[in-house]
């Protein structure tokens, strides 16, 4: 199953993709507007309307296409009817971040909840590996419900960070190794110790 | 002619601003402070770039994010709002050729925006207030990490270039609809459906079509012009919130406490507010401006005009509904609203935004073969930037991508940079060349090879710092943070380079439009005008 590593590093190989053939094409069409040479005086309106039809169908297909392949998305948006394993309280005060336990361990490919609460500002949960990549995260919001439903298929140690800015005294709201997963068949090998 | 000769008089006798108008010079007005305001933006942006390379020693962390406060409320109400709206000040009458409601007003829009900007950015400089521009509640009106003062100072500014914001949004309208003296009477109401486009929906269900009243670009402009004045509105709102805080519980000792105001509440409705500049400003002007240049470039009139003027309308029914798209990863934010306006509401800006682009191509197609003038070649840059940023951000917008792209580089860089840098910033530098001889009576620009060289700097610069910044937000690096162990060096270093370059392409452009006014030429814009008139030029345009 796909994991943010995988996501990410396929968003970063279609992009750049994309973005070549967008300043190629743009590149082309500059060299070929100064050239002589009739162009077509009409632009049939079917060409329009099938341009028009596949920019509906990219841009509405994305979410398509990640419902069915991203993971997380159907824990989000199912979630209220899905059972987790293990809820764990997550207090946010003072730019600190405090955890019920020194160490959150958490049992393999079982939901789990994060449970933020923030006593005084916006701050941000994020979990990310030791290589830095990020696993997810979520907005903390003053006094609101933040709790994030997250499923570990991978054996590792992780940290937690705020990813919100709270002012110049959050920007290292960090807690080293503060996640381990452990049960699982394979490893997370950005995030082994 | 040496050199300082030339910097005084300009190129070929420079800008001899006895001869302009009262409404030329106040579109210079714009031009100019906006101008100087993204110079200041340009330098504030290093200075973020070197320290996220190694911390700078003449600057603290919190002083670094008193910078990355006022970084983008300088670039964009001190510089896009003031280039832009000189230019529509200027181009509403123009295009309608009938003279602008009030120069008075006209005037004090571009003093108060100026002069606002330089009040919010001074506490920054001063006192260090720092809550960005996102200002989450409660954090703007957090006495115990910023001074009362600084934030009073900072919405003190804002209130101020909010006002000239209203300012600038009554004189379009009121531009738009009036009769002015001694003209037989217009019809207003007629003139009102056209500009929002009322008329262009009605027309898809009518056999035969009425006619527009008002040209393509007005069209536009009104459209954003309503965005520009409903965002004041709420920044306005959020502003005189952050003061009763201030100077309630700061200045005057009350107990107010910060859970009286719910934050998701207050988050849902400043994005609502925010969004509006970044939809109602930056894509509906945008596509307006690209019209106008596309038909002042081709001598032609639009391909599918009447579709361009619906998809503005619609631009502006999205640009209401789509604030969503910004609390994807909030989790109290109902997966309704995440979907339907975050998800599919966004998608449709790819839509209208292609529609756009597909127009523009396409009207200069069939013009061809033209020549690769400046204000070509930097059109044909700013829809590189938003074929580029556009895609970027429907990519953000999605629940499974926000999860782990949400307030990481790439948000900032592939889709906001490019954006702003690439899409608005350079659109802007067409408009600049377009309206450079309207402006200034023909004065001839000082160096091609320093347009050119502008052009590459810029061009390559933007893209490049907004793709750096892309990849260590993809490796995880966070936006609105710091790194102290050099953790995504080889990509900062990479992205300051690419952030020198445009920096560099600016110090080149300002250079070569000052060598062409020349100094006089400069600041005698700022004198009163000798020309007793409300038109645009001393001969209307044919």
């Amino acid at each position: 199953m796909a994991d943010s590593v995988d996501v990410l590093s396929t968003l970063k190989l279609v992009y750049t993709i994309y973005a070549l053939a967008a300043i190629s094409l743009i590149g082309w069409y500059a060299y070929r507007i100064t050239q002589d040479g009739e162009s077509k005086k009409v632009v049939k309106p079917v060409y329009f309307w099938s341009y028009v039809s596949v920019l509906v169908v990219i841009g509405t297909g994305l979410h398509f296409l990640t419902f069915n392949v991203v993971p997380w998305v159907p824990i989000d948006l199912d979630r209220a009817n899905i059972k987790s394993e293990k809820t764990f309280k997550i207090t946010y005060e003072n730019h600190k971040i405090v955890l019920e336990e020194p160490q959150l361990q958490v049992p393999c490919n079982e939901y789990v909840v994060f449970d933020a609460y923030s006593n005084d500002l916006t701050y941000g949960f994020g979990i990310f590996r030791q290589d830095h990549t990020m696993v997810t995260q979520m907005q903390v919001v003053a006094d609101n419900r933040n709790d994030l439903m997250w499923k570990f298929l991978k054996n590792g140690t992780y940290y937690i960070r705020s990813t919100e800015y709270s002012g110049p005294k959050g920007t290292q709201m960090i807690i080293e190794d503060a996640i381990v997963v452990s049960g699982c068949q394979e490893d997370d090998i950005r995030s082994m110790k | 002619m040496s050199f300082m000769k030339t910097l005084i008089n300009g190129n070929d006798g420079g800008l001899k601003h006895e001869g302009m108008t009262p409404m030329q010079k106040i579109a210079m007005r714009f031009v100019v402070i906006g101008l100087l305001y993204y110079g200041l933006s340009a330098i504030e942006g290093m200075l973020m770039r070197m320290y996220e390379i190694t911390p700078l020693p003449f600057i603290d962390e919190t002083h670094f994010f008193s910078i990355m406060t006022v970084h983008p409320m300088v670039g964009i109400f001190g510089s896009s709002y003031m280039i832009v709206f000189g230019a529509f000040l200027f181009l509403t009458p123009y295009l309608m050729e009938k003279p602008i409601y009030s120069l008075k007003m006209a005037n004090w829009s571009w003093i108060t925006i100026g002069s606002g900007t330089f009040v919010m950015w001074l506490a920054g400089f001063l006192f260090s207030y720092a809550p960005l521009y996102t200002m989450y509640w409660p954090l703007p009106a957090d006495s115990e990490q910023f001074s009362a003062i600084g934030g009073i100072v900072y919405i003190l500014g804002i209130v101020s270039i909010m006002i000239g914001t209203f300012l600038y949004t009554y004189n379009i309208f009121k531009t738009i609809i009036y009769t002015p003296d001694g003209w037989e009477q217009q019809p207003s109401m007629g003139l009102l459906k056209s500009a929002l486009g009322i008329t262009a929906i009605a027309n898809f269900f009518r056999k035969k079509d009425t006619k527009h009243l008002v040209p393509l670009p007005i069209a536009a402009i009104a459209r954003g012009t309503i965005d520009v004045g409903l965002n004041a509105i709420v920044i306005m709102t959020a502003g005189v919130l952050i003061l009763i805080y201030f100077i309630g519980s700061g200045l005057m000792g009350l107990n107010l406490e910060h859970s009286w105001v719910d934050a998701l509440l207050y988050k849902n409705m400043f994005w609502w507010g925010l969004d509006l500049v970044a939809d109602g400003l930056v894509l509906i002007f945008v596509a307006g401006t690209w019209y106008l240049l596309a038909m002042l470039i081709s001598g032609k009139d639009l391909y599918m005009q009447n579709i361009a003027r619906a998809a503005l309308f619609v631009e502006m029914v999205v640009s209401w509904t789509v604030w969503s798209h910004h609390l994807m990863s909030d989790q109290g934010q109902s997966n309704f609203l995440k979907v339907l306006s975050g998800e599919v509401v966004t998608a449709f800006e790819l839509v209208t935004q292609g529609i756009a682009v597909f127009i523009v191509l396409t009207t200069l197609y069939k013009a061809k073969p033209l020549k690769m003038t400046n204000e070509l070649k930097f059109l044909l840059g700013g829809i590189l930037g938003f074929m580029l940023a556009v895609p970027a951000g429907i990519i953000q917008a999605d629940l499974g991508m926000n999860r782990i792209l949400h307030n990481t580089q790439w948000v900032i860089g592939n889709h906001a940079h490019v954006a702003i840098l690439v899409g608005l910033t350079m659109t802007l530098y067409s408009a600049i060349y377009v309206l450079f001889p309207i402006l200034t009576n023909g004065v001839k620009l000082y160096s091609q090879k320093l347009a050119n060289a502008h052009f590459w700097l810029h061009l390559v610069g933007g893209i490049g710092m907004g793709a750096f910044m892309g990849m260590a937000g993809i490796d995880g690096m966070l936006r609105r943070t710091i790194y102290h162990n050099g953790e995504y060096n080889t990509y900062m270093i990479l992205a300051g380079i690419c952030g020198a370059m445009m920096l560099l392409a600016f110090v080149i452009f300002m250079y070569n439009i000052i060598m062409s006014i020349g100094l006089k030429g400069l600041f005698g814009i700022y004198k009163k005008a000798q020309i007793d008139t409300n038109n645009c030029l001393t001969q209307q345009k044919d």
